[in-house]
């Protein structure tokens, strides 16, 4: 079909402000950081170029380690999402009233219409030992002393999946949708027990769903400053704050610069692997 | 929706048009600019000042992102001024003709001046000044008057300190070092560092947290969650305000001293407001109801007769004569040092 040569002007006119955004902010800050990342001083002060700053995140212990340490925990955090948000999604689309889907969604996204840092509070104020749920137990008397529930790991991981909840249901919700009812009242009439149905009929099928919640979920765990640094407390050293640490404590940009690259090499290549493991590929996922 | 799209761009439009009357836009700390004194500043002049709130390293990553555009005003630490200048250039030489040097407390301006020097000129006045030390709650922690409180086993996970440059200046001095004498000294220094690490380190299990926000930390020392921090001697004072069994303590090993400044970002649009503000806040009663409010103490001359005497009170109770002159003053800090002190505070959060 030949295409009139206005209509490919108005195209270009509404693609154009996408383009300049992408460029802008995207395109331009990250050739900034890149050049950046192979840069740095030597003995008297002046610029050259290196490789120093990614020689230092491999030879440093601490760097690796710190990568490490937030990569597993994003994985686990992304994994026990998955295990949560697998049944809410199956609850709002398969058993609750058509009517009442609306307001469960609703009730998901509230959370959501506050700040990541005012939710964070929120958490605090509940879990810290002079909070409200430790004024509980000890007014029943369930403990003779409050605890300190927060800065520990087990409180990070909560956190971290309190707020990224949202992100694995919706995709969820969205391939459970279109899996016909019938296939599951068929693997009924034909005897097939209820871990078989999960396994060979809703898990495969939401798959793609399964694979892009995942993803998003991973990113944003994994590039999440606030919820390790205010809930992990002492020893939670995210990989972040660390880029967060050079550049502005240590005031090195280029260092800073090489790990934000190594940060995005790297997860892409935890993504690519997760994807090879589970025999998907990326465009699939992503239609 | 469209009709509403619309709307919201019309208002948003004259918002920005009303935006347009005189500001001055000010990079500074939590607490340094009172709603009051900047309501009454907008009385005066009427110029409408615009708070960003900040501290030492974020103001410099911020200006030097910039180029030192972006802000009129910003109010770092005396000492994180000249290595800084050197180096980013990021503020301007002050006109110390605009000021009235008349509001300052003479000694103060002249070694502000002077430590703010590079390469003839100067950039910064000071505003304010404070000392680093112990919050201490005497009913729980009795007698804590040494930085060696904070690796106490004693006080088992009621300890919180922060982990920035401070702590570990207040470690090499709980330690026998003197950071200060060592700041030439990278190799000393570094070595000194390490040592702090691993005491940092090994003390590790008993800190309840290390504090990144100082209204946390008032939190936490009010609920009695924490017994013996670090901190800055103004939140120790308003803490003794409503319990006085919580009190700021100087150190044995001498209180750190710091002096907020006054320094113009190099491209600053709006200076005449810039040096407006700068004489506006050290006038004596407005420097003595910051004091009064705040509790820091002022760099005017003149301002006591300002403050209450409360606030009076609490400078007299912990500062004998004999502890103000064990005060260690923050000398300017050498370039390379921050770099190596990053590293062992990332080593010290990163360890279990």
């Amino acid at each position: 079909m030949a295409v009139p040569r206005s209509s490919k002007a108005v195209f270009w006119i509404f693609l154009a402000p996408v383009l300049c955004w992408l460029l802008l902010l995207i395109v331009l800050p990250h050739l900034d950081l890149l050049r950046m990342s192979f840069a740095g001083e030597n003995e008297l002060g002046d610029m050259t170029w290196t490789l120093q700053n990614y020689r230092n995140f491999f030879t440093e212990p601490i760097y690796w380690n710190t990568f490490l340490r937030t990569a597993v925990f994003s994985i686990i955090t992304t994994f026990i999402t998955f295990l949560l948000a697998m049944p809410v999604a199956f609850y709002i689309v398969k058993v609750v009233r058509p009517r009442l889907q609306g307001a469960m969604m609703l009730m998901l996204l509230l959370p959501f219409w506050v700040s990541e840092l005012v939710r964070i509070y929120g958490w605090m104020i509940l879990l810290r030992e002079s909070g409200v749920i430790n004024h509980f137990l000890v007014k029943f008397g369930l403990i003779d002393r409050p605890i300190e529930m927060l800065y520990n790991d087990a409180t990070m991981i909560m956190g971290l999946v309190y707020t990224s909840m949202l992100f694995m249901v919706v995709p969820l919700i969205s391939v459970m949708e279109s899996l016909d009812d019938s296939l599951i009242e068929a693997a009924y009439d034909l005897g097939s027990s209820k871990s078989v149905i999960w396994f060979k009929i809703i898990l495969p099928h939401c798959k793609p769903g399964i694979t892009s919640g995942s993803i998003v979920v991973f990113m944003l765990v994994l590039g999440n400053y606030l919820t390790p640094n205010l809930m992990g407390g002492k020893n939670s050293l995210w990989f972040t704050e660390q880029i967060y640490n050079q550049f502005i404590a240590s005031f090195n940009w280029n260092q800073g610069a090489a790990f934000g690259f190594l940060l995005l090499l790297l997860s892409s290549l935890i993504i690519w692997i997760g994807l090879k493991l589970s025999r998907q590929k990326l465009g699939e996922v992503a239609s | 929706m469209k009709k509403f799209v619309m709307l919201v761009l019309v208002s948003a439009f004259a918002l920005t048009g009303f935006a347009q009357a005189e500001t001055l836009s000010l990079l500074t700390w939590k607490g340094y600019a009172p709603q009051a004194l900047v309501d009454k500043f907008e009385k005066e002049t009427g110029i409408k000042v615009e708070v960003t709130y900040s501290n030492n390293e974020e103001m410099i990553a911020k200006l030097r992102a910039t180029r030192g555009a972006g802000f009129d005003l910003a109010q770092p630490s005396q000492d994180r001024i000249s290595s800084v200048q050197e180096k980013y250039k990021i503020y301007q030489a002050l006109d110390y003709t605009k000021i009235d040097a008349k509001l300052f407390i003479p000694s103060m301006l002249s070694a502000v001046k002077k430590n703010t020097q590079v390469a003839g000129d100067s950039f910064a006045v000071p505003f304010c000044w404070g000392t680093s030390g112990l919050i201490v709650n005497s009913a729980k922690a009795a007698g804590a008057n040494s930085w060696k409180a904070l690796l106490d086993d004693k006080y088992n996970g009621r300890v919180s300190y922060r982990l920035k440059r401070p702590t570990l200046i207040a470690m090499g001095f709980a330690l026998g070092y003197d950071p200060f004498a060592l700041y030439s000294d990278a190799t000393a220094y570094k070595a000194m560092l390490d040592k702090i690490g691993e005491t940092l380190i090994a003390a590790k299990p008993l800190v309840k947290n290390y504090w990144a926000n100082g209204d946390a930390l008032l939190e936490s020392m009010r609920s009695e969650e924490v017994f013996v921090a670090m901190a800055w001697d103004a939140g120790g004072w308003k803490l003794h305000e409503n319990n006085n069994v919580i009190d700021f303590v100087a150190p044995k090993e001498g209180a750190l001293g710091w002096i907020d400044t006054f320094a113009i970002p190099s491209k600053a649009k709006n200076l005449d407001a810039a040096y407006k503000w700068i004489n506006f806040m050290l006038k004596p009663e407005n420097a003595g109801y910051f004091t009064t409010t705040e509790k820091y103490a002022t760099a005017s001359q003149g301002a006591n007769a300002f403050i209450s005497p409360e606030v009076r009170g609490n400078f007299e109770r912990t500062f004998p004569q004999a502890a103000i002159d064990n005060i260690k003053w923050y000398p300017p800090v050498p370039a390379q040092l921050e770099s190596m002190e990053g590293k062992v505070l990332d080593k010290v959060k990163a360890a279990k």
